[in-house]
């Protein structure tokens, strides 16, 4: 793991909503090609987290940054073209959101806005993701269908292919199977483990044994502040550096 | 609920059937206030078109006024006040749309926007005779425009224009926030949100909102009056095309008033036709944009 | 790895090399740039509203301005003095109170009728209405409030002032109860909506609440509900007085022309905004009474200004609760 490049370097990062200090002061590295999944209760500032990496907290009314970010050597919060920032991070959030588009108009919005326009191209873009997205044999006789007719499950699917359709470097996935049942997330990690070899993934979730499948190394976060952050087995394991990272993870609280 | 033999039980006696009694009063009061509101003018309306009969006919709507409007049609008027809708929506429907875009999707919430917020209120409130001695003042003396359609036109749009802008930002905030936060975490710009899921959403509001307006536009007649609207000009009957944007025209509101006040010995029934084709236009108008809202609603995208 | 069928991945999924970022299409220079002007488009848009309002008061206090300076004119005379002959020979006076009184009056009165019928009529729709009559009655109240100002005024000039000569033997039909009853029936559909409005806003927790401890309908709306939408049901009684005091063609038509202090609701009276709109087409053009009647103009704007000003404080108080 020391001969992989840092991708995401955090330092000092703070974060509060008006006078509430929701992230104190954290700081850690996130390597390439790896799966990074970040645990912890409800509360913890996770969401927030992913927020600052890709520039929505500038969204948030009342919402203060300080620290850096550095993704490939750029600081984030300094970046020139926010754009492209978003279109090198991938983000997948909690809830599905279809856009009120065709199921092939939902997935090539991204390649669109690039300036891509090549109807082969973007039906190429377009298949691709929802394969990955294990989308594709549900809807490919139905890609003009409404996006937002879609079931829960299904719209959240189309939300990760959404977000795979810009080629992200970075892919953050934010608590991405609340609404999918399980077999389904089982063969969107598959994806998602087999995408690590190209990418670098981080996965925010609330299902340890999600993390524990499928990371490479975990951080523990509890009211925004790291307990721990260490490689997967370590973490998941009998002896981790935190009591309170044991408790979390056997389900004795949070 | 247990049965038993105690006076527990939930019996009628006096105090609840009075109060049941002031309920009753209660609601057949307010329903009172409200019916008060719609018979008369249920009746009124009647009574205008009863008067009118007599002059009613397709040839009033197509003739040209003769004998100083004393019979004939209106066929001037029609055409003018068609011309002053159309051309004072082109101007005031962009402006608006591209205000209200900027209100509801660009703007901080900072004191300069609160200022346009605030200002466009008070545009809203003006009233209409402040408007026509603002359309005399700006358009037909300083900036040379004379009496024409062009001052009345842009002095009917400054005033239909605070609506356009509130009722298309009602129809942009209906879009649910989290269609656009979708879009830009893919690393849309806030113009291409805009385009490809907020403005396809909200035409239907925006659209009805305009349609809205019309029947405001050919309503009001202070505006007109002082900057472009006059009480006889000569044009061919039926004609489609009389007026130049320089030239002054007549407008159904101001005819109206003209033949209500101003000319004597005119038929009874024809102020009174004039009334009901005005009132007719502007109420069919509305009732076809109150129609097209209740139909787009149930062809909800989402 | 593309080769491999079973992977998920299509073959084009690029390497990712330690430096070289992945290539993805650009929009082409034009385009952003197009993009940006048309932004800077809507910017100034939005900014306009700011500039149409000033512009208002600009050319129209422009037109009245030098009224101000002349031998002629004293501010304080045209604000209290009920001597209105603009055209005399001798003596020219423009003393506008008389003028006032008459908006005031025939606002007030409009006002003592439109408020308790609005009100009620919004309570009736928010609390008892089934929805098919709710719509209905809603359609009904916007189609009111479409009726033109001049149809307002001429139904006040016709229908009106026979019923009212009919009942009350008056000598003419036209005077400040005609006007009043015009205008409330102009005004009922703002103080309705708005009203409507502001009942919806309270929560139905508040309702239920009261209504469990075995309240009547009624109690339930005279101790909870109005006093819960009381500021909401305010701005809509101000925005109706802004649009009665504001209102030109109709009062024009329906209350007459003499410019005196009303005694009794059959006396014809003249508003301000009548006023100008009567005189405006015979003063000529720069003339002392035509700046005059613009500086009545800048009146009537602060007046109206106040009002609506007020009542947006006063929703805007409501929402931030």
């Amino acid at each position: 793991m020391n001969t992989l490049k840092k991708r995401i370097q955090v330092e000092n990062l703070r974060l509060s909503f008006g006078s509430v200090e929701v992230i104190h002061d954290i700081s850690f590295d996130v390597y390439e090609k790896e799966i990074f999944s970040i645990i912890g209760p409800a509360q913890s500032g996770k969401t927030s987290l992913l927020r600052c990496l890709n520039r929505t907290i500038d969204f948030t009314r009342g919402a203060s940054v300080s620290g850096k970010i550095i993704v490939d050597n750029e600081d984030v919060r300094k970046t020139r073209d926010i754009f492209a920032l978003r279109r090198k991070i991938g983000m997948v959030a909690p809830l599905p959101v279809g856009l009120p588009l065709s199921i092939y108009e939902n997935v090539a919005f991204a390649p669109r806005c690039s300036g891509l326009k090549k109807k082969s191209q973007l039906d190429e873009i377009v298949e691709r993701c929802l394969r990955q997205a294990a989308l594709w044999d549900e809807v490919k006789d139905r890609l003009n269908n409404l996006g937002t007719a879609l079931s829960g499950g299904q719209q959240q699917r189309l939300t990760i292919a959404r977000a795979l359709s810009h080629q992200p470097e970075i892919l953050c996935l934010d608590e991405f199977s609340i609404a999918i049942d399980p077999v389904t997330t089982m063969r969107i990690e598959d994806v998602l483990k087999e995408l690590k070899r190209e990418i670098t993934i981080i996965l925010v979730t609330n299902l340890t044994h999600q993390a524990r499948r499928i990371s490479d190394r975990s951080m523990f976060m509890l009211k925004g502040d790291i307990v721990e952050i260490d490689r997967t087995e370590v973490i998941f394991s009998d002896h981790p550096a935190k009591k309170e990272t044991y408790d979390y993870v056997n389900g004795i609280f949070g | 609920m247990n049965q038993t033999n105690s006076i527990t039980h939930f019996t009628r006696n006096s105090f609840t059937s009075r109060k049941e009694w002031y309920e009753r009063v209660a609601k057949w009061l307010f329903q009172g206030m409200a019916f008060a509101l719609v018979v008369p003018l249920l009746l009124i309306i009647g009574y205008l078109i009863y008067k009118a009969s007599p002059s009613l006919n397709w040839s009033f709507i197509v003739d040209v006024p003769v004998k100083g409007m004393r019979e004939g049609g209106i066929w001037p008027a029609f055409i003018g006040t068609l011309y002053l809708v159309v051309i004072s929506l082109a101007i005031s429907t962009p402006v608006g749309v591209l205000a209200a875009i900027y209100l509801n999707e660009y703007a901080k919430d900072n004191w300069f926007n609160r200022l346009i917020n605030m200002a466009v209120i008070n545009l809203a409130g003006v009233p209409s005779i402040v408007h026509a001695l603002f359309g005399l003042g700006a358009f037909v003396y300083a900036a040379r425009f004379g009496y024409s359609i062009i001052s009345a036109s842009l002095t009917l749009a400054i005033m239909t224009l605070p609506v356009i802008i509130a009722s298309t930002r009602e129809a942009l905030a209906s879009v649910p926030m989290n269609f656009r936060e979708a879009c830009w975490n893919v690393g849309a710009t806030r113009w291409q949100t805009i385009r490809a899921v907020v403005l396809p959403n909200s035409i239907s509001g925006i659209l009805t909102g305009v349609i809205l307006q019309v029947s405001r536009a050919a309503g009001e007649t202070a505006p007109v009056m002082f900057t472009g609207a006059v009480f006889y000009k000569a044009i061919q009957k039926g004609d489609l095309l009389p007026y130049q944007l320089t030239d002054q025209c007549m407008a159904l509101s101001m005819h109206l008033y003209t033949v209500a006040t101003q000319v004597p010995g005119v038929k009874e029934s024809i102020p009174f036709a004039t009334a009901v084709v005005l009132l007719g236009s502007v109420l069919l108008v509305n009732a076809s944009a109150i129609a097209l809202r209740v139909y787009l609603r149930n062809r909800k995208k989402w | 790895m593309g080769d491999n069928q079973n992977s998920v991945l299509a073959a084009e999924y690029p390497a990712i090399s330690d430096s070289k970022p992945v290539s993805r299409p650009r929009r082409p220079y034009w385009v952003i740039t197009a993009e940006r002007i048309f932004e800077g488009i809507i910017r100034l848009s939005g900014v306009s509203a700011i500039i149409f309002v000033l512009a208002i008061f600009f050319f129209v206090f422009k037109e009245a301005v030098p009224v101000l300076f002349s031998d002629n004119f004293n501010i304080t005379q045209f604000l209290t003095s009920t001597k209105w002959y603009p055209t005399s020979a001798v003596n020219v006076r423009y003393g506008t109170f008389s003028l006032i009184i008459g908006s005031f009056s025939v606002t007030i009165l409009a006002m003592l009728i439109a408020v308790p019928f609005g009100l009620g009529a919004a309570i009736y729709i928010s609390e008892f209405c089934n929805k098919k009559l709710k719509e209905t009655l809603k359609i009904i109240i916007e189609l009111l409030a479409a009726i033109p100002s001049v149809v307002w005024g001429f139904i006040g000039m016709t229908v009106m002032s026979k019923l009212i000569v009919n009942f009350t033997n008056a000598p003419v039909g036209v005077n400040l109860l005609n006007g009043g009853l015009i205008l409330a029936f102009m005004s009922v559909p703002i103080i309705v909506s708005i009203g409507e409005d502001a009942l919806k806003a309270v929560p139905d927790s508040y309702r239920e609440a009261a209504l469990a401890m075995g309240t009547t309908k009624w109690q339930m709306i005279y101790r909870v509900l109005i006093p819960a939408a009381k500021n909401g049901l305010l701005a809509a009684v101000l925005l109706g007085i802004g649009r009665a005091v504001g209102e030109t063609m109709a009062v024009l038509m329906a209350t007459g022309h003499s410019v005196h202090i009303p005694l009794s609701f059959l006396d014809s009276i003249r508003t301000l905004t009548a006023n100008i709109a009567a005189e405006l087409g015979e003063a000529p053009a720069g003339s002392e009474h035509y700046r005059v009647l613009f500086l009545t103009g800048v009146l009537l704007f602060c007046i109206t200004f106040i009002v609506n000003l007020t009542a947006d404080l006063v929703i805007r108080g409501v929402r931030r609760k």
